[in-house]
């Protein structure tokens, strides 16, 4: 009587051990950054529309294959509209703003907080009216 | 005495030769266009000279000085390694624009029509007047490098089009113009400066996609591509005028162009007795220019489509499949009409000799 009723405990804490590692490691798993990876090819990226979730870390790999520089901005239309008559020559001090040397790869991590989407564009002169536009599509959850 | 020299399968002038590609400040070259350091671009129509002898290709072109300061560039692909890149002739150019001018009439005496990074290798350096000249052996990459650490940015398209280059000759002439130095030689804005480029090579062709180069598809390209071969050549594509190119001329060189071409300076390559003037004008949109001009002048009549842009060399041609389908369907109708043919021998009464015989 003694031994099944200890074998149920131990059963039973186990289960509880197991289930508990599982939400613990999902938690985890739900705070490790999404990979995301862009290549820039003949001044376009692709691919030009990523999904991403709100509230979880997203680390942007940007491959830029092309024998010329070129940038990676993400925001709205406003940070954009700043941009596009910007003068900074090199991106590097802010996350959803990075300069991609030709020929080289270029890692950035983010987290959007709300959901929609916003643009990711090379405001490099004449690179935006050649096609270098894509979309991050932002969805709820995570 | 000028030795006669025999002309080769191709001579030509073409006037739009040089490719402009990237730059800093405020300049012009010669056929293709300028990039400014906000991206704009400006395009020229501009006259080139290439001509063609005993496998030896001429191109002359001029590069024009827009003013401003510090330096612009271009880029102009070559189909092989110039062994001399030298001032051009004084009026070669400007006599090509006379000749085939619809308003000219030299019986009137009319006055003559105005005028590498670490891995791109540098085979030759040269300086003419204001322009400092780079000829460039190398791949895209090798040739981007080349131009940011010249302090050139070249437009958003130009890593697709150097690719379409280099993987048929990875040699390009870059070309700056020192805006100080051509202020101080006292050029004015519009003032050109001819190079003559001396290329070996069994396949010339004219780069005409290098002139869409920083251009919106919808943008106009214009520039004069002359050409003097022995006899008419045979060009591809063929310059239909739907498809931005034109041909505005045609016809055997007269005696008094060849012997002006010939006294200029460094042009006594061209013969003096016979050859075919050849004048194409690009006339379209960025967007129709995804080719270059392959000449055949040798009476072949086959200009290569991979000079043309058209075919990449080393494609392979997929080869055409053993349908044993088709083969049987093919038998099949030559048998019904071996049957047919021997069915009607039968049933016509022959003519040789009479019926009872």
């Amino acid at each position: 009587m003694t031994g099944k009723r200890t074998a149920a405990g131990l059963g039973l804490g186990l289960g509880l051990a197991v289930l508990t590692g599982l939400g613990a490691n999902a938690v985890a798993r739900s705070q490790d950054p999404l990979v995301i990876s862009i290549t820039i090819h003949y001044s376009h990226f692709e691919p030009t529309t990523v999904r991403v979730p709100t509230g979880r870390p997203v680390t942007f790999v940007i491959t830029n294959t092309d024998p010329i520089d070129h940038e990676w901005i993400v925001g709205n239309a406003a940070s954009h509209e700043r941009h596009r008559t910007g003068s900074e020559p090199v991106h590097d001090a802010r996350p959803t703003e990075i300069s991609i040397p030709a020929g080289t790869e270029r890692r950035t991590t983010l987290t959007f907080p709300a959901a929609g989407s916003e643009l990711f564009i090379c405001h490099l002169p004449g690179h935006e009216a050649y096609g270098m536009v894509g979309t991050v599509a932002i969805t709820p959850g995570g | 005495m000028r030795q006669r020299r025999h002309f080769g399968r191709f001579g030509l002038g073409l006037s739009t030769a040089v490719l402009g590609l990237f730059l800093a400040v405020t300049p012009t070259l010669a056929c293709g266009g300028l990039i400014g350091p906000n991206g704009a671009v400006n395009l020229l129509r501009t006259t080139t000279l290439a001509g063609y002898h005993d496998g030896i290709e001429h191109y002359v072109t001029s590069f024009e000085f827009a003013g401003g300061g510090g330096a612009f560039g271009s880029i102009t692909p070559l189909p092989g390694i110039p062994t001399s890149v030298v001032k051009g002739g004084d009026w070669t150019l400007q006599r090509l624009i006379r000749e085939t001018s619809p308003q000219f009439d030299a019986r009137l005496g009319a006055v003559a029509a105005p005028a590498a990074s670490a891995g791109a290798v540098e085979l030759m350096k040269v300086k003419i007047d204001a322009l400092d000249i780079t000829v460039l052996k190398g791949g895209a990459a090798d040739i981007g490098a080349w131009a940011k650490d010249h302090g050139f940015r070249l437009p958003p398209d130009s890593p697709e089009v150097l690719d379409f280059y280099a993987e048929r000759s990875p040699i390009f002439l870059a070309a700056a113009f020192d805006a100080d130095a051509a202020a101080n030689r006292g050029q004015q804005v519009g003032d050109g400066t001819p190079v003559h480029i001396t290329i070996p090579t069994d396949n010339p062709w004219v780069p005409l996609r290098i002139l869409a180069l920083g251009k919106a598809g919808t943008d106009q390209v214009q520039a004069d591509v002359y050409l003097l071969t022995d006899e008419a050549p045979a060009l591809l594509p063929a310059p239909t005028g739907r498809n931005g190119i034109r041909l505005d001329h045609s016809a055997p060189a007269s005696e008094s162009l060849l012997a002006d071409l010939n006294a200029d300076r460094g042009m006594d390559w061209v013969p003096t007795t016979s050859a075919w003037l050849t004048k194409v004008a690009v006339d379209g949109t960025a967007g129709q220019l995804g080719y270059d001009l392959a000449i055949d002048a040798s009476g072949a009549g086959r200009p290569s489509p991979i000079d043309a842009g058209f075919t990449m060399p080393g494609a392979i041609v997929p080869p055409a499949q053993f349908d044993l389908s088709r083969l049987l369907l093919a038998l099949a109708f030559v048998a019904t009409g071996l049957v047919g043919i021997a069915m009607i021998s039968r049933a016509r009464p022959s003519t040789g000799r009479p019926i009872g015989w």
